[in-house]
């Protein structure tokens, strides 16, 4: 055993999982492309990549800092309807309004984030939970009567505004859910991220070592509604006509249900859960009224089995998988030693 | 170097702490003593800015520190080891320690090393969880956590608090250390026969109060101390 453990360093790290996900962006694109899946999964795959920025950036407020907002589809729907509308009215061409268009959702509900967050991260626990979901409320009932504003259409309230170019391609919509996973990741991995976590652990003790508790339960708010925003805006990239209604209570709910299943603070988890939950209601259709019930059912097992959700606080690492693979192969490490040290 | 100044503090509508005044001098140990309800941790916590006085100012390394906030303290060098072992329970031995350096941007090494030196046990530890250390162990955790910002004053909310006693021993002793590296030490304790022991001054807390002050010696010695808190 004279051999030292193999490691990978972190920029080879970060290089392998950029081309591993290219490598599964431009793969899925060339077979999309040659017609090789029908439309209709490709419809499935893509609302399960604007399912898994939702998980990924609730996770970020639930998960991470430790608070349980319930009004993220109220983040969504601001994100939604400020870059259709911006969609809707540039006159730009489609393909060179999108960034745009995404940043605009983004930073809107971004925005929405911090004038809420200021208020609503005064209070603790329950408290939060009750005020964003009344802020998500407030959000629909807002944008079903701002249908006109000084009779100019605005919303078009309940019904429904349409004409949205259909701009979430399967490509375009995993890009960004590669830019949001990198940049939470990265952001979790830095100081700052730290900071957030402490917050989760254990206020006073955070408090006591010099944590500014108001400015990072803000910026952690912040982001998680600035990518809930991004969401938003794929969404309604995605379904080319938005109404209030696809914005209600229930569609927080839904989002919560995708992050505590998948294990609060796991990335990995948020991401397995979205796609899991998005896709098996639509493979269980065959068994018609059946399939909720078995949605259903498995949110109950698993709570009753894994409370902590299915992957719990683990995060996966490719880089650490292979270090592993390689170790073990080489000789330098026997399998005993396997699994990963937990990331928050 | 802390100079508190006829603070009075208010839970509401009552009257917690009423016209406490004390200092305490740069390298000292200053102990402030008195049973349950004295009002002991709401001046410390008082003085560390979670709560705010009422009438009265609190000045540190001359700088009125009365409305500053908790957070901001520990920049200008004022840690505090909360009550009850506040640690980081799912981060490891070493995350903790990191959090302790937050205010320094990034971990040195050898203030790492140096918490290593005086806690063998927490190097021992370093990647387990803090949560699956043992009582004594959370304690140096926290004591080590809140050297790692190096701060000039340290304040100890009931070092002691449920160890058993050579733990305690072993706690005041670590005070010792800390002590002769240089810090300044305010230090909130039931334990008063321990904490006289060691503090070079001590103030008596009675329902919101100071009573009694005088050097650790002569409180250790005073009659009326005997009586009413070392049960002799």
């Amino acid at each position: 055993m004279s051999k030292k453990p193999l490691h990978i360093k972190t920029p080879v790290r970060y290089l392998i999982n950029a081309l591993l996900f290219a490598a599964l962006l431009f793969g899925g694109r060339v077979l999309i492309a040659g017609g090789g899946v029908s439309p209709f999964y490709v419809g499935i795959v893509t609302l399960a990549g604007i399912n898994i920025i939702l998980a990924v950036s609730l996770n970020m407020a639930t998960g991470y800092l430790g608070q349980l907002p319930l009004g993220h589809a109220g983040f969504m729907a601001v994100g939604a309807y400020a870059s259709a509308i911006f969609m809707t009215r540039s006159g730009l061409d489609p393909a060179v309004a999108m960034p745009f268009g995404l940043l605009i959702g983004g930073l809107v509900a971004a925005i929405f984030g911090v004038l809420i967050g200021i208020p609503a991260l005064r209070l603790k626990g329950d408290y939060i939970a009750i005020i964003t979901l009344g802020f998500g409320e407030i959000i629909r009932i807002v944008l079903l009567n701002i249908d006109e504003v000084l009779g100019f259409p605005f919303t078009y309230g309940a019904a429904s505004l349409k004409g949205i170019p259909e701009t979430s391609t399967f490509f375009n919509t995993f890009l960004l859910v590669g830019v949001t996973c990198f940049a939470i990741h990265t952001l979790m991995k830095s100081r700052h991220g730290r900071a957030i976590l402490s917050i989760r652990e254990n206020e006073i003790a955070a408090d006591s070592c010099g944590v500014n508790l108001t400015y990072y339960k803000v910026m952690g708010f912040t982001v998680s509604a600035f990518f809930a925003g991004i969401a938003g805006s794929l969404y309604a990239g995605y379904l080319g006509i938005l109404n209030p209604s696809n914005f209600s209570f229930m569609k927080s709910i839904e989002i919560l249900v995708f992050v505590v299943l998948g294990g609060m603070g796991s990335m990995i988890g948020s991401v397995l859960s979205a796609t899991v939950l998005t896709i098996l209601p639509e493979l269980l259709r065959q068994f018609a009224e059946w399939r909720m019930i078995v949605y259903a059912l498995l949110l109950i097992l698993v709570m009753v089995f894994k409370p902590s959700g299915l992957m719990g606080r683990f995060d996966f690492s490719m880089g650490r998988m292979l270090e592993n693979i390689i170790n073990v192969l080489t000789g330098r490490k026997t399998l005993k030693g396997k699994g990963g040290k937990t990331n928050g | 170097m802390l100079e508190v100044n006829n603070i009075n503090v208010y839970y509401g509508p009552i009257h917690a702490i009423k016209g406490v005044s004390f200092t305490v001098n740069e390298g000292e140990i200053v102990s402030l003593i008195g049973a349950n309800g004295a009002g002991k941790s709401t001046i410390l916590k008082t003085v560390s800015g979670l709560l705010r006085t009422k009438t009265g100012g609190i000045t540190f390394m001359g700088e009125d520190i009365s409305s500053a906030k908790a957070h901001k303290l520990v920049h200008k060098g004022l840690a505090q080891v909360p009550e009850g072992r506040r640690i980081f329970l799912r981060m490891s031995v070493r995350e903790n320690l990191e959090m302790g350096a937050y205010t320094q941007h990034e971990v040195t090494h050898a203030n790492l090393d140096d918490v290593y030196a005086r806690f063998p046990i927490l190097k021992e530890r370093s990647r387990q969880v803090a949560g699956t250390l043992s009582g004594g162990e959370q304690q140096m955790l926290a004591m080590g956590r809140a050297m790692m910002s190096h701060p000039k004053l340290l304040m100890l909310d009931e070092p002691s608090m449920g160890l058993a006693p050579i733990l305690v021993e072993q706690v005041f002793d670590i005070i010792r250390v800390f002590h002769d590296m240089g810090t300044t030490i305010l230090l909130v304790e039931q334990n008063a026969s321990m904490a006289l022991a060691h503090a070079d001054r001590a103030y008596v807390l009675e329902t919101g109060r100071v009573t009694l002050s005088g050097t650790g010696a002569e409180l250790a010695s005073s009659e009326e101390i005997k009586k009413a808190y070392l049960g002799g």
